[in-house]
């Protein structure tokens, strides 16, 4: 392996997550750290350490110029970004290259086309991907919004170009509304993102959220079949699985092979996800975008096929081909994994960080935990509220969500609210457990449900 | 003369200002109307804005921008108007 030393660009459980990978594929591993995260869990285990700077992200994890330092320094010939930070920074990406390391994951050219929603729509239109009905691509007045409104109907979405994540949309239900959208849009994707293109999709009102995983070596693709994330709250995803239990395999292989040529298309190297928006009653499915990085929801994937994708990842980092052809992969089961985050469910969701007095995970078969947790571990207030993510796999659905149950009655993290008791009351909900639920779903239960959340 | 003390409703980063780019909300002597923001405190990635529901006359910050708060601590005062 041309890899021997890695420098990990990241933090949290996904840094522990890399560095074990690594690790394991006898790779030495340097970790990065804030003054924030001194005493944290990736910092104990890494081969090398170095700190970069103050608590705050913008002075540390986001500055370019000091993590390059940090390797250099170190003789790192790779770095993994992990997911946030760094992972869909085109110049991050381009930076480590060009100073003689390996970047584990796509090109910078991948990153900034797929990045851009204009440029990803257009590439996933050209590979044969279903999109949104919308306009063809950048909106060039009013009058073209006018025609698109005519052609599909209200309501519709007006999007910014340079948005994502659930940032620079706006939904109209008439014209009137559509034009004022289009001003104000315009201005604020310009202030915001620094670019104030914008383009227009049919909304669609419910669905679900249906995602591919992939991995491409620049030459060949396969996927690891898809994952369904339907169950979110202000669009993030808090509950994953794989399988998508509802699709049929007609329509399993359908949307697995359309996220493989859109990969193909663009000579995809590294693991990416394409994400879809699934319509049930019509069995259509439509491109929303694709993510240029590992996500935070890998290991259910990793548990129904048995392949470690962080693994994978840096072995096609490092130049190596895929070590699997298609039909080589199957689903073996099906995995359900939660995101325990520092919040107080049953108040909104208020973030908690705070000293861990406690902790005890919970184990016997079929269970995971990836997390950065420790006794006495103080969680900061200066990044996000992922704790961790336990991971279960069955043989079928309804035996994960029992032992998912029996894995939250054993797990204890005390000192800090955690959204644990979100989880014990989804495992019993009966919409849960019949799979009867869109991205809308989660949010009006939780009007209903939230104060019965405490502990 | 009153003094209003505002207090932080979270563990986090206390600012003094909206973004780095912007001036901060409030200096020594300005006016508060009720509705103002005052600061700003961000905990993992949320941002609570404290709001005046008072006016009065700013008394100055007790905390420096950037630094870590404690659920209670005090922020700010406002002298009180009559």
């Amino acid at each position: 392996m041309s890899i021997n030393k890695l420098l990990i660009a990241n933090r949290g459980e996904i840094a522990v997550r890399i560095c074990r990978a690594a690790q394991e594929l006898g790779i030495k591993t340097v970790q990065v750290y804030s003054d924030a995260d001194e005493d944290s869990l990736a910092v104990k285990i890494a081969d090398e350490t170095v700190n970069i700077g103050p608590a705050s992200a913008s002075k540390s994890y986001l500055n370019m110029e000091v993590i390059l330092q940090a390797a250099k320094e170190v003789d790192a010939d790779a770095v993994h970004p992990g997911y946030g930070f760094f992972s869909e920074n085109a110049e991050f990406a381009e930076a480590v290259t060009n100073a003689g390391m390996i970047f584990v994951g796509p090109s910078g050219e991948t990153i900034r086309q797929m990045g851009d929603k204009i440029s990803a729509r257009y590439a996933a239109d050209k590979a044969g991907v279903p999109t949104v009905p919308g306009s063809k691509g950048l909106l060039s007045d009013f009058a073209e919004a006018k025609d698109v409104a005519d052609q599909y109907g209200f309501p519709l979405m007006v999007k910014a170009t340079a948005g994502g994540g659930g940032r620079g949309i706006r939904i109209v239900e008439n014209i009137e509304e559509l034009e004022r959208a289009i001003a104000e849009a315009s201005t604020e994707a310009k202030a915001a993102f620094g670019n104030g293109g914008l383009y227009i999709e049919k909304y669609i009102e419910t669905g679900r959220h249906v995602e591919v995983q992939l991995l491409g070596d620049g030459t060949d693709v396969v996927h690891f079949f898809e994952r369904e994330c339907s169950l979110q709250r202000r669009r993030q995803k808090v509950w994953e699985e794989a399988p998508a239990f509802l699709l049929t395999e007609s329509v399993r292989n359908k949307l697995c092979e359309s996220a493989v040529s859109l990969a193909k298309s663009v000579n995809y190297k590294g693991a990416g996800t394409v994400e879809f928006l699934y319509d049930e009653t019509s069995e259509d499915f439509f491109f929303i975008e694709m993510n240029t990085r590992i996500q935070v929801e890998h290991p259910v994937t990793e548990m129904i096929t048995g392949v470690d994708l962080l693994r994978e990842m840096i072995r096609v980092a490092n130049g190596e081909k895929l070590r699997f052809k298609q039909d080589e992969i199957k689903i073996k089961g099906h995995a359900i994994e939660v995101r325990l985050n520092a919040e107080d469910a049953s108040n909104n969701f208020l973030p908690n960080p705070g000293v861990v007095s406690k902790v005890h995970f919970p184990g016997g078969p079929g269970v995971r935990m990836d997390t950065h947790l420790f006794a006495n571990y103080k969680i900061s207030p200066y990044y996000d509220s992922l704790l961790g993510k336990l991971i279960v796999h069955d043989e079928d659905r309804l035996s994960a969500i029992k032992r998912l149950e029996r894995a939250l009655s054993e797990l204890e993290i005390e000192g800090v609210k955690t959204t644990k008791p979100l989880f014990q009351a989804l495992a019993k909900d009966p919409s849960v457990i019949s799979g009867d639920y869109d991205t809308k779903w989660l949010e009006s239960w939780l009007e209903t449900n939230s104060s019965n959340l405490s502990r | 003369m009153a003094i209003k003390e505002f207090m932080s409703p979270v563990p986090g980063i206390f600012y003094t200002q909206p973004s780095p780019d912007e001036p901060v909300y409030k200096q020594v002597g300005d006016v508060v109307s009720e509705g103002d923001s005052l600061c700003l405190v961000e905990v993992m990635k949320s941002f609570h804005t404290i709001v005046s529901d008072t006016s009065g006359t700013f008394k100055g910050y007790l905390v420096e921008n950037e630094d870590e708060v404690s659920p209670g601590q005090v922020l700010l005062e406002i002298e009180i108007s009559e």
